[in-house]
């Protein structure tokens, strides 16, 4: 467990000295927020229908920014060979990766929810003691998963297309659970359990079978 | 009595979709000497050292390092270094070695300073690596390489943009790891630098050893 520290610590580092990965995606997230809310206009209860969506596609997509970044770094002056060729284990460089985009994911997150507040009049009727639980479950399921496709397809030739391409369908779950669980805590219409203990479920596969996989990825030529 | 063989190589073949980099390559090495991989571009240099790091897995034929055919089991007794730089630019030469120290299980920055040393930087260096000069970026990727005292150095192009001076140094540096009991390979071709202290000079050819000799000849002198 120590290397994964050793490795997110560098990488934060990286991501300090060169804010490629942060700067993307705010300025990504920003333009989605204001684009929205200048192409609709809604009232507050639709604002309460629609934001979970609207929320959580910018997060997806500005979240990719940061996935396909992780990886580029590592094969700039080709630094990923120096990892593999040595007897540190590949699970503790995809747990450093997984880790590093949660942070960098969870931080975007907290400097957008405001804004989405301002712009769209959101007031949750429901109980919002669940949102944080949504939203780290729903920023794990992401983040692993896109670290994880990240990898597999950061040696490919189109590498910014290919990674939505495999992990936006693998995602359908995990996202349709994130905006039905915000949607419940908004409108206090329904239950959020159902979509939480999915999320939950969703992050518990995915996690064991990117942990499982992932050697076998790094290793791949 | 011939020396048990450090690395043997036997019929490897690595196809990259239709283009075969390696045909066929048989060889053994024995320890405690210094060779001098030499050949065109596309000769298959590159991916044969890839191959001996663990790198590039072969389409055909067996590799043994070590007394082992598992080369993830003796990894952490072979260094090696590429032909970029294996290092992350925003970081300081000290901040890269510490963090490749500790994948080799070294704490401190005890062995990081020392192998500095040992390629004539200072460890003190604040820059980062990325506004290095190409020279000195080198010397670090070889500092990388050594940082975990390996029995077996992979070198691929180590004097790729060194001035001369330098490039002497460090191949000095390499004959007296060899003396110090490594087994060195290096990928070059300015195989004049490594002249008087390489033991065994590779030639190869279209992904074959084309011939193995003692020292250059009047027209190899390159």
């Amino acid at each position: 467990m120590s290397l994964t520290w050793v490795t997110l610590a560098k990488d934060l580092r990286l991501e300090w000295r060169s804010k490629d990965s942060i700067n993307s995606m705010l300025f990504f997230a920003l333009l989605v927020v204001v684009i929205f809310s200048f192409s609709f206009d809604p009232t507050a209860e639709e604002s309460r229908q629609i934001a979970g969506g609207l929320v959580w596609v910018a997060f997806l997509f500005a979240a990719v920014v940061a996935l396909n970044q992780t990886w580029a770094r590592e094969l700039r002056n080709h630094v990923l060979d120096a990892y593999r060729v040595s007897p540190a284990p590949a699970n503790a460089l995809f747990l450093a990766k997984a880790f590093g985009n949660f942070i960098f994911v969870t931080v975007l997150e907290l400097l957008m929810t405001p804004l989405f507040i301002i712009f769209y009049n959101l007031r949750a009727l429901g109980p919002a003691y669940q949102l944080p639980l949504v939203t780290v479950l729903g920023t794990w399921a992401l983040v692993v998963n896109g670290t994880f496709f990240a990898a597999i397809s950061i040696r490919t030739r189109s590498r910014e297309i290919m990674l939505p391409l495999l992990l936006f369908p693998v995602s359908i779950p995990a996202v349709l659970a994130m905006v039905e669980a915000t949607r419940s805590i908004l409108t206090g219409d329904f239950s959020a359990r159902f979509w939480l203990v999915l999320l939950a479920a969703y992050d518990v596969v995915f996690t064991i079978a990117s942990l499982f996989l992932f050697e076998s990825v790094l290793h791949a030529e | 009595m011939a020396e048990t063989a450090v690395i043997t190589v036997a019929d490897l073949v690595k196809q990259f979709g239709r283009f075969a980099a390696l045909r066929g390559v048989s060889a053994n090495f024995a320890p405690r000497r210094l060779y001098a991989l030499l050949g065109d571009n596309g000769a298959g240099k590159t991916t044969l050292l890839r191959s001996l790091a663990g790198l590039t897995p072969p389409t055909r034929g067996r590799i043994s390092v070590l007394g082992t055919t598992n080369l993830r089991s003796i990894c952490s007794r072979i260094g090696y270094m590429a032909h970029p730089s294996l290092l992350y630019d925003e970081m300081t030469g000290i901040e890269n070695l510490r963090y490749f120290a500790r994948l080799y299980g070294i704490e401190g920055d005890r062995r990081c300073r020392q192998v500095i040393g040992a390629v004539k930087l200072d460890p003190a260096l604040s820059r980062p690596v990325g506004q290095y000069s190409q020279g000195m970026r080198q010397r670090m990727s070889l500092a990388r390489a050594l940082l975990n005292d390996p029995e077996i150095l992979l070198l691929d192009e180590p004097f790729s943009n060194v001035d001369t001076a330098s490039a002497r140094e460090m191949s000095a540096l390499l004959g007296q790891m060899r003396d110090g009991g490594k087994t060195v390979f290096v990928v070059t071709h300015q195989a004049l630098l490594l002249e008087a202290v390489a033991d065994e000079f590779i030639w190869m050819e279209a992904g074959r050893i084309a011939r193995r000799t003692a020292s250059l000849e009047p027209g190899e002198q390159t």
